[in-house]
C-alpha cells in the first residue's frame, strides 16, 4: 500500500506540476511538452487505478498523436519572438477583466465539483473490479460499449467523421497552373515518348523544344 | 526489507534482459553493414576481432572517448533530452516482450497497446533533437519524420486491429498461443507485407529514410550531435529496428512457438525461436536496405495514406465478416 500511495503522489504531483507549467512556461514549445508530460503521468494514474486500456488509448491518442500534431504546428509557426508579449504589452490590462470573470467561473465550478465528491472507499483495490466478473477492463469496457451504449458510440463516431469530411472540405482547393504528378503516367511513359535521338551538325547545334 | 528484496530482484530480471538486448543491438549493426556489404560484393567490415564481430564494439569505444559538442544556440536541456527519449524508450518496450510462455518480464493484459504505444512515442526523441538543434537541417528532418511516423502507425494500428481480431486478446502471450494451429502470416499474408513496409517507414529505415536523408539533409535530425549522444540516437534507432522485427515475429510469425511440434524441435527453448524469428526478419530488412532506391517523400506519403490504409481497413472488414460469417469469431 505505502509503494502504491509513493507511486500515486509521484505521478499526481508531475501531473499537477506540469499542468501549471503549460500556461506558466515562457516558451510555447516548451508548454507543449509539458502537457505530454501532462499526459503521461495522467495515463499512469489511469493504469494505476487499474483502467489500463484507459490509459493506454490515452498514450496512444493524445501523446502518440495528437500532441506531435500539436508539436508540429507550434514549431512552423515560429512562436518565440511573440513570447512574453500578453502580460508585457500596454494593452494586457484589457484582457484582464475577461480573466476574473473566466476564472472565478472556473474556480465556482471545482469547488461545486470538490464539494460533492465522496472517495470511494475501496478505491486502491486495483483487482477488485476484475475478481468480479472474472473478464479484464478491456472486455468489461466492450461489453459495455457495444451493448448497452451502442448507439452513443456510433453517433459519436459518425460526429467525428462528420468533423473530419469538413475539415477536409474546408482545406482543400484546387490550385491551377500548377504541374501534378501524376504517379501512372510517370511509369507509363514510353522511350519514345521522352528520348529522341538527333544527328547533331557541327556549329550548328541542336534546339532543345520546351 | 521485503520491498528492497523486490526491487532486487526486479531489477535483476531487468539487467538479464536489457544487457543482451543491447549486446545484440551492438552485434546486428555488424550484421547489418556485412549483408549490406555482401549484397554489393564488397567486404564489409571484417578487421577488427575475427570476421569483424567486434567493429561495434571498436565504434562505441571511439563515440565513448569522443567530445560531445552542444551547439552555442540550441535548447540545451531538450537537445541532451532528446537521444536519452529516443534510447530510453527503446529500451522499455522490451519488457512486455514474451520469449516463452513464463518468460515475460511484464505480462500484461494489453501488452500489444503498450508496444504500440511506446513505438508511436518513438517520434519524440526524432522531434526534440530536430527542433533542440535550432539549425535548418536537422529541424527539416525532424518535421518529414513526424509526418511520416505518424502516417505509418495509422496503417499498423489497423493491421494489429486484423490480428486483434483473430485472437480475442490484448495479451502478447495470448497472441502466440492463438497461433498454435496456424502462424497468422498464412491467412493474413497480405498484412504481414503491409506490416513489414510499415516498420520499414516506422523505424526510418531504408528505403525509407527520408528523415535523414544524407543526399539533401546531410544527417537530418542527427547534424548537430556529435560523441555518446549520436551513439545513443544510433543504438536506440537499432533497438527500435530489433523491436519492430520482434512485434512481427509475435505478430505474424507464431512468437516463440517452434514451427513443427515434433520431438526434436521441442526441445530447443521458446527464446531461441523467437531470436531465429527475429533475425529472419532483420535478414530480410537489411537486405531492403541493400537493393532498394530511397523513395520520394510525396510518394512515400501516397503510399502510407492512399494504398496502405484503405487496404488494410478493407481487410479488417473482410476478416471480420470472415470470422463472422464462420462463427469462428474467439469469445472468452
Amino acid at each position: 500500500m505505502i509503494a502504491h500511495a509513493i507511486f500515486f503522489y509521484t505521478f499526481s504531483i508531475i501531473a499537477v506540476v506540469s499542468a501549471i507549467m503549460v500556461t506558466a512556461s515562457k516558451n510555447t514549445v516548451h508548454s507543449v511538452f509539458f502537457l505530454i508530460l501532462d499526459f503521461i503521468s495522467i495515463s499512469c494514474l489511469f493504469i494505476m487505478i487499474g483502467a489500463e486500456f484507459l490509459g493506454m488509448i490515452m498514450l496512444i491518442v493524445y501523446v502518440g498523436a495528437v500532441a506531435v500534431l500539436f508539436l508540429f504546428v507550434v514549431m512552423m509557426l515560429n512562436v518565440a519572438q511573440q513570447k512574453n508579449q500578453w502580460f508585457a504589452s500596454k494593452d494586457s490590462s484589457k484582457h484582464i477583466p475577461i480573466g476574473l470573470v473566466i476564472s472565478t467561473l472556473i474556480f465556482a465550478e471545482i469547488i461545486i465539483v470538490i464539494g460533492g465528491w465522496k472517495y470511494k472507499p475501496d478505491l486502491f483495490d486495483v483487482n477488485n473490479s476484475i475478481s468480479q466478473t472474472g473478464l479484464s477492463n478491456t472486455h468489461t469496457l466492450g461489453q459495455i460499449l457495444y451493448t448497452d451504449y451502442i448507439h452513443v458510440f456510433q453517433i459519436s463516431g459518425m460526429i467525428l467523421l462528420v468533423a473530419m469530411v469538413g475539415a477536409i472540405v474546408l482545406t482543400f482547393r484546387q490550385r491551377s497552373g500548377v504541374k501534378r504528378q501524376s504517379y501512372i503516367k510517370q511509369i507509363s511513359r514510353e522511350r519514345a515518348e521522352g528520348v529522341e535521338v538527333l544527328e547533331v551538325q557541327s556549329n550548328k547545334g541542336v534546339k532543345i523544344d520546351d | 526489507m521485503e520491498y528492497l528484496n523486490i526491487i532486487f530482484d526486479e531489477v535483476y530480471k531487468i539487467l538479464f534482459l536489457l544487457v543482451p538486448v543491447l549486446v545484440s543491438v551492438a552485434m546486428i549493426v555488424w550484421l547489418d553493414r556485412r549483408i549490406w556489404a555482401f549484397v554489393q560484393k564488397r567486404q564489409g567490415p571484417n578487421v577488427v576481432g575475427p570476421f569483424g564481430l567486434f567493429q561495434s564494439l571498436a565504434d562505441a569505444l571511439k563515440y565513448i572517448f569522443k567530445e560531445m559538442i552542444i551547439p552555442s544556440s540550441s535548447n540545451k536541456v531538450i537537445f541532451i533530452l532528446a537521444p536519452i527519449v529516443t534510447m530510453t524508450l527503446a529500451m522499455i518496450a522490451w519488457a512486455v516482450i514474451p520469449f516463452s510462455a513464463t518468460q515475460v518480464l511484464s505480462d500484461i493484459n494489453v501488452g500489444i497497446l503498450y508496444l504500440f504505444a511506446v513505438s508511436s512515442l518513438g517520434v519524440y526523441g526524432i522531434i526534440m533533437g530536430g527542433w533542440a538543434s535550432n539549425s535548418k537541417y536537422p529541424f527539416l528532418g525532424a518535421i518529414r519524420s513526424a509526418a511520416q511516423m505518424v502516417s505509418y502507425e495509422v496503417s499498423i494500428g489497423v493491421i494489429i486491429i486484423n490480428v486483434l481480431l483473430c485472437v480475442g486478446s490484448l495479451n502478447l502471450n495470448d497472441i502466440v498461443i492463438a497461433q498454435q494451429n496456424v502462424w497468422f502470416v498464412i491467412p493474413l499474408f497480405p498484412m504481414f507485407v503491409i506490416f513489414f513496409i510499415s516498420a520499414l517507414a516506422e523505424t526510418n529505415r531504408p528505403p525509407f529514410d527520408l528523415p535523414e536523408a544524407e543526399a539533401e539533409l546531410v544527417a537530418g535530425y542527427q547534424t548537430e550531435y556529435s560523441g555518446m549522444m549520436y551513439a545513443m540516437f544510433w543504438l536506440g534507432e537499432y533497438a527500435n529496428i530489433l523491436l519492430m522485427c520482434a512485434m512481427g515475429a509475435i505478430l505474424f510469425l507464431g512468437g516463440w512457438l517452434s514451427p513443427i511440434e515434433l520431438y526434436p524441435f521441442t526441445l530447443i527453448p521458446g527464446a531461441i525461436w523467437l531470436i531465429l524469428k527475429i533475425l529472419l526478419l532483420f535478414f530480410l530488412f537489411a537486405l531492403v536496405k541493400a537493393i532498394v532506391p530511397r523513395y520520394r517523400y510525396d510518394q512515400l506519403m501516397r503510399l502510407g495514406w492512399k494504398v496502405f490504409l484503405p487496404f488494410s481497413l478493407i481487410w479488417v472488414v473482410l476478416t471480420a465478416s470472415y470470422l463472422f460469417y464462420f462463427n469462428l469469431l474467439p469469445v472468452n
